[in-house]
């Protein structure tokens, strides 16, 4: 049994302007200790299914309409309110991407490390205070000692970004998910975490959902990489697999947007030209298709289910067999 | 694994920015607000009075001395006595005591619960907040004045119902100031991480969200102690507050002005000076503290 499965979830967004499809069927699962990348641009439906998991989304306007979503074995969208309070936090652990606004400024890091202990685990003050300071020595914060009393501002991106990953270890979680931990940081303490994150996940056993839209940090830290398009999953694999041999328009077209160093300088870059779809109108046909170079004329009637192009390897396209290789010779 | 050089790195940036005040704040304060630190004085000099007040007061502030009723102010009495001979300067010293007391239980049970209120209908929002504003626009329509009678009125007289009467139309003054800044603390994702993991409404509410407002909290406070002073003189003067033989100051200033304003002016004008520099300094003070937190308004 999978740590967590996630089976045609659904989550749609009631506006004035039409139901918003932001998840819109999509099933993956999450084994014990694993690293998952969910890949897409921005509005794909990536953090919605992540904060789907937790039932984060708030209601007004949005809903998590289907699908089932089974953690340890337990549905979560059939727990009741003070169920999934004890799954958050405690099984289930969340970093977020804003390090800077995602601390309380007005709390010091030592009450917000020790609160989710208090609040979960029942642990006096000197046992809080001791795991904390455990806590901060496992995320490589120095003078923890001192850090304890210490607030939000006083402390660097980079800085409390570790502490977010301490508050989410401290429960010791079986899951963390993790949505774009590194878009807000500088470069250089972007890989800092990310070593930081794989690590800790290693050592401690811990899975992660990794939620991203750069496709560096899925090659070098994923186990199995899915990528979403429009509410869906429209391929999934291993990093290697969609790294070297894409089988879905969309990933390829990822892939030769971002420069690489392996290439020669003069290698043309090729954006993905066009926009990402309205999701209120989506029709039966694949939505990828406005902006794809290989849309053939059943594209635009059926919606291409995930279709096996290799072990574990999935892409939901019709033309998965044609598709050019990702590297081509500089111009 | 990050090399601990760089986090040394890291370190050695944040030593730039420690917090700058501390005993020197006062002074600074001072330098900077020079009204804010003269209404400050003017608070401590009634705090003082109203704790020290036994020691300070020449005479008993209840007792009546019929050899000196109505005097001008003298040597033996500073300010002058009253129509049963009482004087004036322990009045009104005693009086800082039931203005401080009204003042600060009204405005401080008031304000918190117009504060967890407010709070409280930011976070829920939908349906609960609308209905919970709908309530606070009925209470915010009346005057102060009206609903403080209203209540006096239907409750009866003393100290604590004039408390009451005063404290039950702060709630919803304040429950709508904080709950505009609470509206926007909502949509922090430090209110969603602390969702996510998982802690409850009351929690939330309590310790993550409420700290945050503390800023406009405290400076609707420094304004309602000021405003509770002047109600509490005007239901006194209204004969709807404190009872003789009580000192209140709004109570001399209504024994003195109705008969003896032409021919005794010393018995309201003294009381009506001990009012309006209360009400003068809690503004001042609240004014200046507010232009201190606001990190829009201070001056670089």
């Amino acid at each position: 049994m999978a740590l967590l499965e996630v089976e045609e979830l659904q989550t749609h967004f009631f506006t004035s302007a039409g139901i918003v499809r932001a998840v819109d069927g999509v099933s993956y699962t999450v084994e014990e200790g694993e690293t998952v990348a969910v890949v897409g641009e921005s509005g794909c439906g990536k953090s919605v299914s992540a904060l789907s998991i937790l039932r984060l989304i708030p209601w007004p306007p949005g809903r998590i309409v289907g699908g089932s979503i089974r953690f340890m074995g337990r549905d979560l969208l059939g727990l009741s309110d003070a169920e999934i309070r004890q799954v958050r936090g405690r099984d289930i652990g969340m970093v977020f991407q804003e390090p800077m606004t995602s601390l309380n400024p007005v709390l010091t890091i030592g009450r917000q490390l020790t609160e989710p202990l208090e609040a979960h685990l029942d642990k006096n003050d000197q046992q809080a205070r001791e795991r904390a300071l455990e806590l901060l020595r496992l995320v490589g914060i120095s003078d923890p000692q001192r850090r304890l009393g210490q607030y939000p501002h006083h402390l660097s991106g980079g800085m409390r970004q570790r502490v977010m990953i301490a508050m989410a270890l401290a429960c010791e979680p079986k899951l963390i998910i993790a949505d774009e931990p590194t878009t807000a940081l500088d470069v250089t303490i972007q890989a800092q975490i990310l070593e930081l994150m794989k690590d800790l996940t290693q050592r401690l056993g811990v899975a992660l959902v990794i939620i991203t839209h750069n496709l560096g940090v899925v090659a070098r830290y994923a186990d199995r990489v899915n990528v979403m398009y429009a509410g869906r999953i429209i391929e999934t694999g291993s990093a290697r697999d969609i790294y070297h041999d894409p089988r879905h328009p969309y990933t390829l077209a990822l892939l030769r947007s971002v420069p690489r160093l392996d290439q020669p300088r003069r290698a043309r870059l090729d954006p993905v030209e066009g926009q990402p779809p309205d999701l209120t109108r989506l029709d039966g046909g694949c939505p990828f298709r406005p902006r794809c170079r290989y849309a053939i004329q059943r594209c635009a009637t059926d919606y291409p289910p995930l279709m096996e192009t290799g072990p574990g390897h999935r892409s939901a396209c019709w033309r998965k067999d044609d598709l050019e290789p990702p590297l081509r010779k500089a111009s | 694994m990050a090399t601990t050089s760089e986090i040394r790195v890291e370190a050695a940036f944040e030593e730039f920015e420690r917090p700058r005040w501390r005993v020197s704040g006062i002074w600074q304060f001072a330098r900077r607000q020079p009204l804010g630190a003269a209404g400050g004085i003017i608070v401590i000099i009634m705090i003082l009075a109203a704790l020290f007040a036994d020691v300070l007061a020449p005479y008993d502030p209840v007792a009546n001395d019929f050899m000196a009723m109505s005097e001008a102010p003298s040597w033996t009495h500073p300010l002058g006595t009253d129509q049963f001979g009482r004087d004036l300067l322990s009045r009104i010293i005693y009086g800082a005591r039931t203005a401080l007391f009204v003042g600060f239980v009204a405005a401080f049970v008031g304000g918190t619960a117009g504060l967890i209120l407010g709070v409280t209908s930011a976070y829920f929002g939908g349906l609960f907040d609308l209905v919970f504003q709908r309530v606070m626009d009925v209470f915010m329509a009346f005057p102060l004045v009206i609903m403080a009678l209203a209540v006096v009125a239907i409750l009866g007289k003393g100290t604590e119902n004039v408390i009451l009467a005063i404290l039950i139309p702060f709630i919803p003054r304040c429950a709508r100031v904080v709950r505009s800044s609470a509206l926007s603390i909502r949509e922090m994702p430090y209110v969603d991480a602390a969702r996510a993991l998982g802690y409850r409404h009351h929690r939330i509410i309590l310790r993550h969200m409420i700290p945050n407002v503390t800023a406009p909290f405290l400076i609707m406070l420094t304004a309602f102690v000021g405003q509770a002073i002047l109600l509490e003189a005007s239901l006194s003067y209204l004969g709807l507050g404190v009872q003789e033989p009580t000192p209140a100051w709004g109570l001399m200033l209504q024994g003195g002005a109705e008969e003896y304003a032409e021919s005794a002016p010393w018995m309201p004008i003294f009381p009506g000076i001990a009012i309006s520099l209360a009400v003068f300094g809690f503004n001042l003070f609240g004014d200046a503290i507010r232009d201190t937190l606001d990190p829009r308004l201070r001056a670089r």
